[in-house]
Order: C-alpha cells, then structure tokens, then sequence
C-alpha cells in the first residue's frame, strides 16, 4: 500500500479497546494531500476513536495505517508522539484549553511540549503566536485567561493551536457542535481558510450534515465500518 | 524546561489544595526535625547537669546509684566516707579541688546538703556554668544556710528567715531538730537543675543536728545538744561525708585517679565519670525518644499519604488536561513527569518549609524555654540526620507521586481523546 498522494491511508484497519470487542474495521480509507474531508456517523460509531489512531494516541496493527507516508503501527510510542507533535494539530468538541495557562501559552503548548513543532515556526515563537492569533481574529485576547472566554473564542484559539506551525494535517473532532449557528459557519470559514494558506489537509468529524456542503468530500464512517454496524 | 513551569501553574491553580498539602507535609516534617532538635536539647541538657567534674567519688555502691544521689538529688547512700579518706584525696597531688557532700537531711521536703565553700568556688553545670548567689552570702558558719532557687521560690523564704532541719528524708519528721535553728544567709540563683531543689549547709551544721544523735537515737533528755552548746565549741568535729566532687590537675589523670580511689585499702569506694555515667543514664531513658521518633516518622507518611490522595484525587477532574496534552504530543513518560514533579515539588517545598518552621520556632522560642524549663536548644546548621530525613520525605513523596502517575499513564496509553468526564 503506496500512494504518494495520500495522506491518510487504511487498509484493513481493525481496533478494539484492551478487553472489548471490536470497534472498527476498515476495509480501505483515503484521504489525499491537501483534501478536506467531512467524517460523519452515528454517536459510538468509532470517530474519535478512527482519529486518535490516525493521531498515534492509540496503535493500530502495523501494516495498516499510513499517515504522512509513516506506517503509524509500526512506530513506537515516543516516535508516534513526536509524529503527533510535529506535523498533526488536534482541536477537541469542546474544554480544548488548560484551564491554568493564558491564551498565549495555551496557543503555544504544542512548541513548547516538544521541540518537534519548534522547527516549523519561520519567526519566534512570540511573533508565531501573535501571527496566528491574528488570522483566527484573536489577537486582542492574548493576555485573557481562558476562564474568561465565550465557547467561540475558546475554540478559536484551540484552532489557532492546532495550526500553529502550519502542520500537515489538522484533525478536529466536532469542533463546532457547541456553537450556534451562525457562529459555526463563521467558524469553518476561519479554519478553512487558514488550511488553504497553510496547504494543509483537513479531517473533520461532525454530526451535522448541514455542513457537509463546505467540504471536498464526505465520509460516512458508518458505511465503511463493518464492525459494530 | 516547560514541565516545570507547567507543573507550577497546575499547582497554582489548585491553590488551596496545594497550599495545604504543602502545610500538612510541612508540619509533619516540623515535627520530625522539632522532636529531632528537642531530643538534642534535652541530651546536651541532661548531660550538663554537672560539668567541669572528672570524678564523683562515694562509698562502694552501682555508679546510677551514686550520680543519683549525688547529682540529682534522689535516692540515699548505703554507706559513708570517713572524713579522713576525703581529706586524703583533697589534699591528693593530682587533685586540684573536691567538695565534699553530706547527706541525709531534709527541710520540708527539700534535701540539705552538706558541703564547704568549694561548691560554691567549683561547682559547675551546663557548659562551664558557676553557681552564683542572687542575694546574700555563702554559708559559713555552723548554722549558715543557702537556699537553691526553687526552694527560696516554693517555701517562701528570705534572707534572716530561721529554719529547721529534719533528720531524714520525711517531709515531716517526728525527730525534728527544733533545736537547731539555721538562718537563710543566700539564695542561688536558677541553675535549672537539681541544684535548685537542695538547701546548702556547712559540714559542721550537718554534723552538729547530729550531736548526741551518735547511737542513731534521739538523746535522751537532759542530754541533747543546744544551739548554745554548739556555739561554744571551737570546732565542731566532722567524722564523715557521704561522697565528694573531685577535679583533677589534669584530664589525663582522671584515669588514673579513678583506678587509685577504687582500690582504695581502708574503705570500698567508687569513683564515676559523670560524663560516662550521664551518657549512660541517658541511653537508659532514651527509649522513650523512641518512641517519639518513631510516631513523627509516622506522622510524615501520614502527611505524605494525604499528598497522593489529594493527587490522585486531582487526577479524575484533570483527564481533559491529560487528552489535551497527549493530543498536542505530550508521550506517557511527560505525563508521568509532570505528575511525580508535582509531588516532588509538593513533597520538597512542603519539607523545606517544615525545616523553615522548626528554626523560626527555636530561634523565637529559644529564650523562653530556657528561662521556663532550663532547656537550652542548640541554633545550629541542620545535622546529617536532619538533612536525610529531608531527604527521605522528598524522595517518598517522589515515589507516593508514582502512583497517581501510574494510572495516568495507563490511561494515556489506553485512552483514545475522546473527552470524558
Ligand atoms: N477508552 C475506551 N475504552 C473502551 N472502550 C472505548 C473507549 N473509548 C471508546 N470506547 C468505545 O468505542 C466505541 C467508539 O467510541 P468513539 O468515542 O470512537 O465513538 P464516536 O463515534 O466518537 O462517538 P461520539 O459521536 O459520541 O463522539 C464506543 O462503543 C465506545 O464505548
Ligand atoms: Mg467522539
């Protein structure tokens, strides 16, 4: 399994959680370079789960899953983080921030947790920062405390982390489903945008089909996995 | 390094726990290095009682025995010193001072000791310290009498106060010497020992109560001894003490002064190195430290043990923390660091400040205990013994953050990032 376009690829891609039954498994998924694709299913369906394997939280069979050209099951755990840290960024539904840091160092946790993402920054980490912040519209609050935020804001600058350095691939697991409506649009458009600059692939996952027309392709988790189903 | 920084704005945010974790680790390790310095306080204290003595010298007897009577003022002698023997060593070539010690008397309770004007010339306690008088003078006449401290305190007594001596130890004697009234001449001041709870009278006043007393019956009547009686003799003879205080001309004779008095021909007699003897006694009494040591040991684990529940408790409402963190590249192993990072910084300010409070106590409180309770706490560096139970309580408290940390990354490894409460 060689594709040089893609930058997510499984094949055959099983997993179960230590002592259950098994949760996915995919026959064949495909996600090309660049492309920004819309996952949805059921609730318990397996998409978080499909994307904490894709993020090397969790280790799929080796053999089975390629991300960015890596074969993700056969690297070892520190390898899978530094794979993580280096060219993934991750935005959660909701709470993505740590509750004690600032806006500022929770924009910039992914750089200083590990040097991998250090690398991909052309300024300093301040300017970095300061320049992202400014793209998702944020920049007036650098210095809040992320206590003090609206859930908007607070996923905008769990966005702007994750696109912090410009990585590969940005992974976003219902980001949007506590936000209203308008908001939500107004939400996507940012984080499109900022994946178009950056020449990034997007995965999102969504129960809200309403959206689905913004993206390039959609994908029902649901149909592709024969297990559970 | 972001860890730390990371792990203290954790801290900071759980302000209160942390603070108070940080209190109880704090108190416990006070507790532990307090009984530590108290232990040392009351060591150094109790084997001062006497110092600046190389030998106590009583008739054949155990050497507790001896210090106790002689020293601190407990039990009785079996048996006497001729005065002869005494005169003998005082005038000894390698001895340069003794004072003798009569006992066996008692005023309302307190012990009369009979002795001369070399207690007051050579007696010394804690470090070298001399008796001093608060007021008035030394005795020196046969019916001169000096009070300790406490017993000036507790009796009530001044300065021209006339006072009886009872024959024996009972506080209150049938065989009272009414008949010989001694007069309060001074006071000592507070030694905080056993001397403030003796009154002191010359050789001849102890051996005068006891004119006409010979066979160890009352005289008969018509027969006894009157003050004036007394006062009329040129000299009244002393014929025994019951042990002395002896200083050497030298440290490096006491040796060999202690092997000639033991194997003294005329009359068994003993010859203790007060030292020796107290550091002994203190062995001896040492258990109940212990004991003390032992439960402030406890008392650490029990502050340590709060510091993993209080963690570990932490654990459940910071899962998301742990998912962001793992989401952004943070392996198991950071995980793990930063939580055993917690519990050492926890563990080892919590220590420091404990030490902290243990000297800011002694050096506020130093003053008053010994004014109050005669024990005097050494301000001093932290010993080996401090510093390693320091030691210890940080590394514990490194390990007791292994636990919390073991589940955390147990569930890193095996938790995808789905958010859960
Ligand atoms: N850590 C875990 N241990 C064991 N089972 C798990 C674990 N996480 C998820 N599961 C199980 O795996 C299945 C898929 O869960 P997953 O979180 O991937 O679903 P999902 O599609 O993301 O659902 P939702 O839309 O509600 O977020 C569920 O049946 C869930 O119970
Ligand atoms: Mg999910």
């Amino acid at each position: 399994m060689t594709d040089g376009d893609a930058c997510v690829l499984a094949h055959d891609l099983t997993f179960s959680y230590p002592g259950g039954d098994p949760v996915l498994d995919l026959p064949e998924l495909s996600i090309g370079t660049g492309e920004r694709v819309f996952l949805y299913g059921p609730s318990g369906c397996g998409k978080t789960t499909l994307l904490s394997l894709v993020a090397g939280v969790l280790q799929p069979p080796p053999g089975t899953l390629q991300v960015l050209g890596h074969d993700v099951g056969a690297l070892s755990s520190p390898a899978r983080d530094r794979l993580r840290a280096a060219h993934i960024g991750y935005v959660f539904q909701m709470f993505n921030l740590i509750p004690y840091l600032d806006v500022r160092d929770n924009i910039a946790l992914p750089v200083r947790i590990t040097a991998a993402r250090r690398n991909r920054l052309s300024g300093s980490l301040h300017q970095a920062v300061a320049e992202t912040a400014a793209h998702l519209g944020i920049e007036d609050l650098l210095n809040e405390k992320v206590t003090r935020l609206s859930v908007g804001q607070q996923q905008r600058v769990a966005a702007a982390r994750a696109l912090l350095g410009d990585p590969e691939l940005i992974i976003a697991d219902e980001p949007t489903s506590a936000l209203d409506q308008d908001r939500r649009r107004g939400f996507l458009e940012l984080l499109f945008q900022n994946v178009q600059d950056a020449g990034s692939t997007l995965l999102f996952v969504s129960h809200d089909l309403t959206l689905s027309d913004l993206f390039d392709r959609s994908l029902s988790l649901a149909e592709l996995n024969r297990a559970g189903a | 390094m972001f860890l730390p920084h990371l792990a203290l704005r954790s801290l900071a945010n759980r302000l209160l726990t942390t603070l108070l974790t940080v209190l109880s680790i704090a108190l416990s390790v006070g507790l532990l290095v307090g009984v530590e310095n108290v232990r040392t306080g009351m060591r150094e204290s109790f084997s001062n009682t006497v110092s600046g003595t190389d030998l106590i010298v009583g008739s054949r007897g155990g050497t507790i025995q001896i210090m106790l009577y002689s020293v601190f003022g407990m039990g009785s002698p079996v048996a006497n010193i001729s005065h002869e023997t005494w005169r003998k060593y005082d005038e000894h070539p390698a001895v340069a001072w003794t004072i003798p010690y009569a006992l066996g008397d008692s005023h309302r309770g307190f012990r009369v000791i009979g002795t001369n004007g070399s207690f007051y010339e050579h007696y010394r306690y804690r470090g070298g310290q001399p008796i001093t008088l608060i007021e008035g003078r030394t005795a020196h006449g046969v019916f001169d009498l000096v009070l300790g401290a406490e017993v000036a305190a507790r009796l009530n007594y001044e300065l021209g106060d006339r006072i009886a001596v009872t024959h024996g130890m009972s506080a209150v004697g049938f065989m009272n010497h009414d008949d010989m009234p001694f007069e309060v001449v001074g006071i000592l001041d507070r030694t905080f020992t056993p001397v403030d709870r003796a009154i002191y009278v010359t050789l001849e006043g102890i051996s005068a109560i006891h004119l006409g007393w010979e066979s160890g019956a009352p005289p008969m009547p018509g027969q006894e001894v009157l003050a004036e009686d007394v006062l009329a003799m040129d000299e009244v003879p002393v014929s025994q003490i019951t042990s002395f205080f002896l200083g050497a001309e030298s440290r490096a004779l006491t040796l060999q002064l202690q092997r000639e008095i033991s194997t003294h021909e005329e009359e068994p007699l003993t010859a203790v190195i007060p030292g020796v003897a107290l550091s002994e006694m203190w062995r001896g009494i040492g258990y109940a430290e212990d004991g003390l040591r032992v439960i402030s040991g406890f008392v650490v684990l029990v502050g340590i043990l709060g510091m993993l529940v209080s963690i570990y408790t932490s654990l459940e409402a910071r899962r998301r923390e742990m998912a962001i963190l793992r989401a952004l590249g943070a392996g198991p192993k950071k995980i793990v660091s930063l939580l055993v990072l917690e519990a050492g910084l926890l563990s080892s300010v919590g220590a420091l400040l404990g030490v902290g409070l243990v000297y800011a106590g002694i050096i506020g409180l130093q003053p008053w205990l010994e004014g109050r309770f005669g024990l005097l706490i050494p301000i001093q560096p932290p010993d080996g013994v401090q510093l390693a139970y320091v030691g210890a309580v940080v590394v514990l408290g490194l390990a007791a953050g292994l636990v919390p940390a073991a589940k955390a990354y147990r569930t890193a490894l095996h938790d995808g990032l789905s958010l859960r409460i």
